[in-house]
């Protein structure tokens, strides 16, 4: 079976510096896989190329099969990959329930069971419904970054450093919400992470990103067990 | 006292043309951070296609009523949200991306564009037509002065109320508006969402375009006389308006407005006609020297 999500080669910069140097990841249905690397690696610029902002210089990005390197970034949302990227981006001045609808609109999605989903998984949201997006705490607002990216129905999901800056409490809810949701309705996740001990015990597969290059791929567990892994990414000296 | 009140109702019909208009500025400074300087052109525009419409529908035989207006109304939006839309088309979109000035210069260029066309087209001498809506409404007498409300003052405000009202509706309450909105506060993720962030902004020109048509067909039944010039001053002001409001904020665009015809019209009353504009100008320096952000704007966060 062909992978889900398919990177190959892939070359993206800002300018003159280049941030992705041939990077080649692949993403299976119903797998969670997690891009892990310190600060600065091309993390988030690599789920950001997926989208085509920046766009790959050279490589290709096939979804499902379908080539979408050079599509504008709104019709590969709409072809089932949504984002909830770095830093959040909450629309500050709109509602949390407009934030949630603005997820499903452009797919044309019914918001209902969407809504009802969101709020079942992250109880907060719904008592800050009405509440503006910019006046809630940085967990709520990483809550209501997830719950806007499933609003939608994506099959691939892409998560950019949920756990940052977050309680460890927090952390726990929301690796524990990815983990139902993969388990229960099959969505393929890619989740980038500096968190790299929790999110290697959450995910499948995982790979490390150092300066734009893959160093290294593997199982959740094989990864764990890497020295070099432990002791970049791990703390356990 | 009957004076003041009399120019409190001139002055607020004249400001709710200048808020039209405003809300054109601050829509676009709002999702893409310009301002649209070819904007008071496109009010003009649109006072010259409402201008050809009368003329068309009186060679029709059809007697000017409020029908006729309506659809002066409705073909005279449709025609200048095509231009607005054009504007965008031609001169921002290539430009998106580029450095800041960009647009802007080719907002001038733009400007001047359209007040060449027209006068190319229509002629440069003062176009004139026949008064449509007549009558009167005294409503007060005191100390041998009349206080009256004409009907064109009525529906001057009649139709800005209800146009502001359906526009605002549309904003605050359907998909589109909240899609416009999600493009203010941040077109990337808008686009991360599956917006198609271009075909918003397009959205943006056409409404505007078609709201400054409105103030447009105002102007020229208010006046009766229109040249291809109004756009400048007219559009000057306005932008005045929305930077008095707070650039960036609907309420404040129509509320700026209010203001500016407010001012204008009391400066000419008890002070001078001839430098009611030296006064409005003036506004427009103090606001951006004392209160940049104008009186219902927020403070402009930098974003990365």
């Amino acid at each position: 079976m062909s992978p889900m999500l398919r990177m190959e080669g892939v070359t993206a910069a800002y300018g003159a510096v280049e941030a992705l140097k041939g990077v080649s990841v692949h993403v299976n249905a119903g797998e969670i896989v997690t891009l892990i690397g310190a600060n600065g690696a091309g993390k988030s610029t690599l789920l950001m190329t997926i989208f085509g902002a920046p766009r790959a210089r050279q490589g290709r990005i096939t979804f499902e099969g379908r080539d979408i390197t050079s599509l504008p970034m709104h019709e590969i949302a709409r072809a089932g990959i949504a984002q909830s990227p770095e830093g959040r981006r909450i629309f500050p001045r709109m509602t949390v329930r407009e934030n949630l609808l603005m997820g499903a609109q452009a797919l044309g999605v019914d918001p209902a069971p969407g809504l009802e989903q969101a709020f079942t998984l992250f109880p907060r949201l719904k008592e800050r419904e009405a509440q503006r997006g910019g006046t809630l705490s940085g967990g709520e607002q990483q809550m209501l970054a997830i719950a806007r990216a499933l609003m939608s129905k994506p099959r691939l999901l892409l998560l950019d450093e949920p756990s940052l800056g977050l309680a460890p409490l927090v952390v726990r809810q929301i690796f524990s919400a990815i983990r139902r949701l993969n388990a229960e309705t099959g969505l393929t996740v890619l989740l980038v992470e500096q968190n790299a001990n929790q999110a290697l015990r959450l995910a499948h597969r995982g790979y490390v990103l150092v300066t734009g290059r893959i160093t290294l791929e593997g199982t959740g567990a094989a990864l764990l067990a890497r020295p070099e892994v432990r002791d970049a990414y791990l703390g356990t000296h | 006292m009957a004076y003041a009140l009399q120019q409190l109702i001139n002055g607020v019909a004249l400001g709710m043309i200048y808020g039209l208009i405003a809300v054109g500025y601050t829509m676009v400074y709002g999702i893409i951070g310009m301002i649209n300087f070819a904007h008071g052109d496109i009010f003009m525009v649109g006072a010259f296609i409402s201008l050809i419409s009368f003329v068309l529908i009186s060679m029709g035989g059809w007697t000017a009523g409020p029908g006729a207006i309506l659809l002066v109304l409705l073909v005279s939006m449709a025609i200048t949200a095509l231009y607005g839309w054009s504007v965008e088309r031609v001169a921002y979109r290539p430009l998106r991306g580029s450095f800041r000035l960009a647009p802007l210069i080719s907002a001038i260029g733009m400007s001047i564009v359209l007040q060449n066309y027209v006068q190319v087209a229509q002629g440069a001498r003062v176009k004139p037509i026949e008064a449509i809506i007549t009558g009167n409404l005294e409503i007060w007498h005191g100390n041998g002065f009349a206080v009256s409300i004409s009907t064109m003052q009525a529906v001057i405000v009649v139709v800005t109320l209800a146009v502001l009202a359906i526009f605002t509706w549309l904003v605050t309450r359907t998909a589109l508006g909240r899609a416009m909105r999600a493009c203010e506060q941040d077109r990337k993720m808008a686009g991360l969402l599956g917006i198609d962030t271009d075909r918003t902004i397009s959205i943006t020109f056409v409404i505007g375009a078609a709201l400054a048509s409105v103030a447009g067909t105002m102007y020229l039944l208010r006046y009766g006389v229109i040249d291809f010039y109004i756009g400048f001053l007219a559009g000057v002001k306005a932008f005045t308006a929305a930077v008095l409001g707070g650039i960036g904020s609907l309420p404040g665009a129509v509320l700026g407005g209010l203001l500016i015809g407010l001012i204008e019209t009391f400066w000419s009353a008890y002070f001078s006609v001839e430098y009611k504009d030296v006064a409005t100008f003036a506004i427009l320096v103090i606001t951006l020297i004392f209160m940049p952000t104008g009186l219902l704007g927020r403070a402009e966060v930098e974003k990365v």
